[in-house]
């Protein structure tokens, strides 16, 4: 292993870390969020603006974000992952607190530029911060309880937080990927199989929680059709606009249940099923494809690291990455309740684009780094 | 240490590779949903696409117009710009009037309206808030278009009557369609619709209102149109060219001024109506643009009945103008010829009851035809006891009395011709011999209307031709013009003999010095008139009234007076057109109803096309103005 002889050196230079970066990995990453601009553009009704042209300069500053933050030394991101999910826990609770006392529900931190969503942040943190945490932990440790009380509370803070303001999504993929961290960190399943039952028996507790609007979202989900211009109308037009599109698609700025705007939001979360009415099952199974060789090519860089950090991280941001695309598609689809979950690299909007960005920032980083061995306590060396 | 981590690396992988093929699987689950959307159920969502997309709607098609003989346009089709509003699109129904209140008037009835509206139609149906808009309204409302979801400024046509009360009575008006009406057509019910609902607009109904078009277009989500996709255009309705003359109408119109009488002129020949004039009138415009509460109680309540045509619908007795059929079924019986003679003294008695003659001391001894000219009451009890009611009941029929002449409009009556039969069957009742005297002079149980009247004089003038009366010249559609069907009239197997001695008594009522309407003559020979007079007692007058002297007409209440009755033709020698005038309580009709005929008269002969341009042809030629 002449190779791991060489990464004994403490620092890799900058040259030699842009020389590792994974292109595959950068080109997965470059096409949906090409069709996402194409899409964005027939939304507009066939005009880069409104939406097109921001999110290209949008991809653009992500661009930027994930190329610096793979070229971080990932012992830098281990030891900076509490401090970073203490903060979006931080700015989390100050949009809850600010929100609730002066503008009502509002879920974001206005940056000027951009505005940023604690809750979006968020969803990097929680894995980067369970990923730090279960790198300490071996797997005889892993027997004891008590081991699994810090991330369960690292899990659930969060969780409440986001369910308060309220966005049923994002605590739903949020404990969903927590859940799913403590599953490939090792806990042994009858373990997880509790997180899970607890997580279900929590469900008629939350349900008490959940505003008015929420509830009338689950239960129209379960029969939307019974109430088609009231609270059912946006899942049944998404069916409408998806079912009539076919094999083929009605064509790129043909999609009438699109532009006549008897579909609901299509830039944002039912941008899915503009793409499926104007490409068909064709274009949908496309996206599916290239964001299911997206995984496998993050699931094949997790493997490869060398630290358990950045197994676990990588592993991290591919289910995140997944989750955000499991729930949309099969919210638009109707299999699911709308909970208001972007479609990843193609939905418009800011926040997801930068945090999509960052995670793919630390799957490239994982991909540099896939051999540097990292110490419990993230030292330079083993 | 090494081994734990090996262990656990492997333990990592193992399962990320479960979470993987998980991953994979729920994503082949999403594919399959897909494939169950987009390929299985996809026909009945594409349907539902298009039920979405697509909008029917019908186009309705503009009214016909309506013209007088020469052109003249009577009815139109005004642009309208209206004020709709469809409660679901806005964001507050309440607010949204709020500020359209600031841009356009509405007052208190609208407003009023529009909430009955909102609570009967669904929330989808547009909503007029008002008619009529002027451009200054139009444009101050689409300025503000943006911040006024569910306002739309919709064009419709209004009808317009241009001579507005003046053939109110012939052309009738339009409104918005009754519930009960809502049958058959689907144009019917867009809103705004109007149909005919008197007068030639509801006779013309079918005609006049054309077959609606219809056309696709794809609309939005919120209802606007974007674009056309398929368009069937409709049938326009036919233009109906009428028989009135407009001048000729305006003219008796003005000459009736503030009585509450009809006229009405007929050509003798085709039966065409040249003019049909009843007074008082109302503006049909009320009608089309919808008439407030007040407005309609003022008309009801009016003792004139102004909403009354009166020529079709007014039934009086026809008094001594009814003499005519008198003496030609006397004539037709062969009882007695025109030379048959009657004194009298001023008065017949039957068994122990007296006839008056309306001249006190009597006309003497006279024939038919002076007993025609002079209107001698006595002289017409005595043929009328001779010939009896029977005969004469089947002579009035033949000339028109008694039923419907069928005349193009809605509401025409049929009057009142009395037998022996019809007084057994409805009153229960023999028939007493004082009652046929009373028909010889045209009082009892007699009723016709001024039209029956008019054809009356007509047939008598054409030498017997059972003409009857028209009100269309001709129908248009697009470029295709139609006469209207006519057809041929039967003779009514007169004896031209009987007829002959008719006219020249009625000659001689106009044109000698004794004739009851001398002073009503048209004095150019060549337009001389022939006529009859006619008065109508509203009132029995009492034993001790004609004992201490019959209250003169000038001094009894308005509503006491007698009816004034004239019936003519003219020109004498080759009658062209005839004319019934009927006064209500207007008194005498030689005072009251034969100069109005006579002006009537003189006035159609000198509006005479043949006459005004002398060999010039007078083509018919739309006028839009």
């Amino acid at each position: 292993m002449p190779r791991t002889l060489e990464l004994n050196r403490p620092q890799m230079g900058l040259l030699e870390k842009a020389l590792r970066i994974n292109w595959m990995l950068v080109l997965l990453i470059c096409v949906p969020a090409a069709i996402g601009v194409a899409m964005l553009y027939s939304a507009a009704g066939g005009d880069l603006q409104p939406w097109a042209s921001r999110q290209i300069i949008r991809f653009g500053i992500g661009a930027a974000l994930m190329f610096i933050v793979a070229l971080v030394d990932i012992r830098s991101w281990m030891r900076a992952s509490y401090v970073i999910y203490a903060l979006a826990l931080v700015l989390l609770a100050g949009v809850e607190v600010l929100g609730a006392t002066v503008m009502g529900a509002q879920r974001w931190v206005d940056l000027g530029v951009l505005q940023l969503q604690p809750s979006e942040i968020m969803k990097v943190a929680l894995v980067m911060a369970l990923a730090r945490y279960f790198h300490g932990v071996t797997l005889e440790d892993m027997r004891r309880v008590t081991v699994l009380i810090p991330p369960i509370l690292l899990i659930l803070a969060p969780v409440g937080l986001v369910l308060r303001q309220p966005d049923l999504g994002t605590a739903a993929l949020l404990a969903i990927s927590g859940t799913a961290m403590l599953f490939l960190a090792g806990v042994r399943l009858w373990t997880v199989g509790l997180a899970i039952g607890g997580l279900l028996a929590a469900v008629p507790i939350a349900w008490q929680f959940l505003h008015e609007y929420q509830k009338t979202r689950i239960l129209t989900f379960l029969d939307p059709e019974t109430d088609p211009l009231g609270a059912g109308y946006h899942i049944l037009q998404s069916k409408i606009a998806l079912g009539s599109g076919g094999i083929f698609g009605k064509g790129f700025l043909q999609g009438t249940q699109s532009h006549l705007n008897f579909l609901p939001e299509k830039q944002t979360d039912f941008i899915f099923t503009m793409l499926a009415e104007e490409q068909g099952l064709v274009g949908g199974l496309g996206l599916l494809v290239l964001y299911l060789a997206l995984i496998v090519y993050g699931i094949a860089i997790s493997l490869r690291s060398a630290s358990a950090f950045g197994r676990l991280l990588g592993m991290g941001v591919v289910t995140t990455f997944f989750l955000y695309v499991f729930i949309n598609v099969a919210m638009v689809m109707g299999v699911i309740p709308v909970v208001g979950v972007p479609l990843p690299l193609i939905s418009y909007g800011g926040s997801a684009m930068l945090t999509l960005m960052f995670g793919f920032g630390l799957l490239l980083n994982i991909h540099i780094h896939y051999d540097v061995h990292i110490g419990r306590r993230a030292s330079l060396r083993e | 240490m090494q081994k734990s981590d090996s262990g656990r690396t492997k333990l990592f992988t193992r399962r990320a590779l479960i979470m993987g093929g998980a991953q994979a699987l729920l994503l082949g689950g999403l594919a399959g949903r897909m494939y169950q959307l987009q390929v299985v159920d996809s026909d009945r969502y594409k349907m539902l696409a298009e039920e979405n997309r697509i909008n029917m709607q019908l186009l309705p098609p503009p009214r016909g117009r309506i013209y007088d003989r020469f052109g003249l346009p009577l009815a139109v089709n005004q642009l309208d710009y209206r004020l709709v509003i469809v409660p679901e699109q806005t964001h507050s129904l309440d607010e949204t009037l709020e500020s359209l209140q600031t841009l356009v008037s509405i007052d208190s009835h609208d407003r009023e309206r529009i909430a009955r509206e909102v609570k009967r139609k669904r929330s989808f149906v547009p909503i007029t808030v008002r008619e009529n808009l002027t451009w200054e309204e139009v444009s101050r409302v689409e300025v503000h278009a943006p911040d006024l979801p569910g306002v739309f400024i919709d064009v419709g046509q209004s009808r317009h009557y241009r001579y507005g009360g003046l053939a109110a009575h012939v052309i009738g008006y339009v409104g918005a369609v009754s519930e009960s009406e809502l049958k058959g057509d689907a144009v019917l019910a867009l809103p705004g619709f109007q149909i005919g609902k008197n007068g030639v607009e509801k006779a013309f109904e079918r005609a006049l209102r054309g077959k609606a078009g219809s056309r696709q277009v794809e609309v939005n989500a919120y209802g606007r149109i974007i674009r056309e996709l398929t368009r069937r255009d409709g049938q326009p309705g036919d233009d109906h060219i009428l028989t009135i003359d407009m001048g000729l109408q305006e003219y008796a119109s003005a000459r009736l001024g503030g009585e509450s009488a009809a006229a009405v002129v007929l050509d003798v020949h085709t039966g065409e109506v040249l003019a049909m004039v009843s007074v008082p009138s109302f503006d049909p415009n009320q009608f089309a643009t919808g008439l407030s509460r007040a407005a309609w109680k003022k008309l009801i309540d009016n003792p004139r009945f102004p909403l009354t045509n009166k020529v079709i619908a007014g039934q009086y007795s026809p008094g001594s103008t009814f003499k005519i059929v008198v003496a030609l079924a006397a004539l037709a019986s062969g009882e007695l010829g025109p030379g048959f003679e009657a004194f009298c003294p001023g008065y017949l008695t039957l068994g122990n009851r007296r006839f008056h003659c309306w001249r006190k001391n009597g006309h003497g001894r006279l024939a038919m035809i002076d007993g025609l000219a002079r209107s001698c009451d006595v002289y017409f009890y005595e043929v009328a006891r001779r010939v009896g009611v029977d005969r004469i009941a089947a002579m009035a029929r033949r000339f028109g009395f008694g039923e419907p002449l069928g005349l193009e409009l809605p509401g025409e009556r049929a009057g009142l011709v009395p037998t022996r039969d019809w007084k057994l069957a409805t009153h229960g009742e023999s028939w007493q011999k004082g009652e046929t005297l009373i028909i010889g002079i045209g009082q009892g149980f007699l009723l016709s209307t001024p039209l029956q009247l008019a054809v009356m004089a007509a047939r008598v003038a054409n030498g017997g031709v059972a003409v009857r009366p028209t009100l269309v010249r001709e129908i248009q559609r697009g470029g295709d013009r139609a006469r209207a069907p006519r057809e041929a009239f039967p003779s009514m197997a007169l004896s031209p003999a009987h007829l002959a001695v008719v006219q020249a008594g009625m000659k001689r009522v106009t044109n000698h010095p004794r004739g009851t309407a001398f002073r009503a003559r048209i004095e150019e020979p060549e337009l001389a008139m022939a006529g009859k007079t006619g008065s109508v007692q509203v009132r029995r007058i009492s034993k001790r009234e004609r004992e201490t002297g019959v209250i003169k007409n000038e001094d009894k209440p308005w509503e006491e007076r007698d009816h004034a009755l004239f019936v003519g033709y003219a020109p004498v020698g080759a009658p062209r057109y005839a004319v019934a005038v009927v006064v209500e309580h207007g008194g005498g009709g030689s005072k009251a109803a034969a100069p109005v005929a006579r002006d009537i008269l003189r006035e159609v002969q000198l509006r005479d096309p043949a006459r005004r341009g002398r060999g010039q042809s007078v083509a018919f030629r739309p006028r839009e103005s």
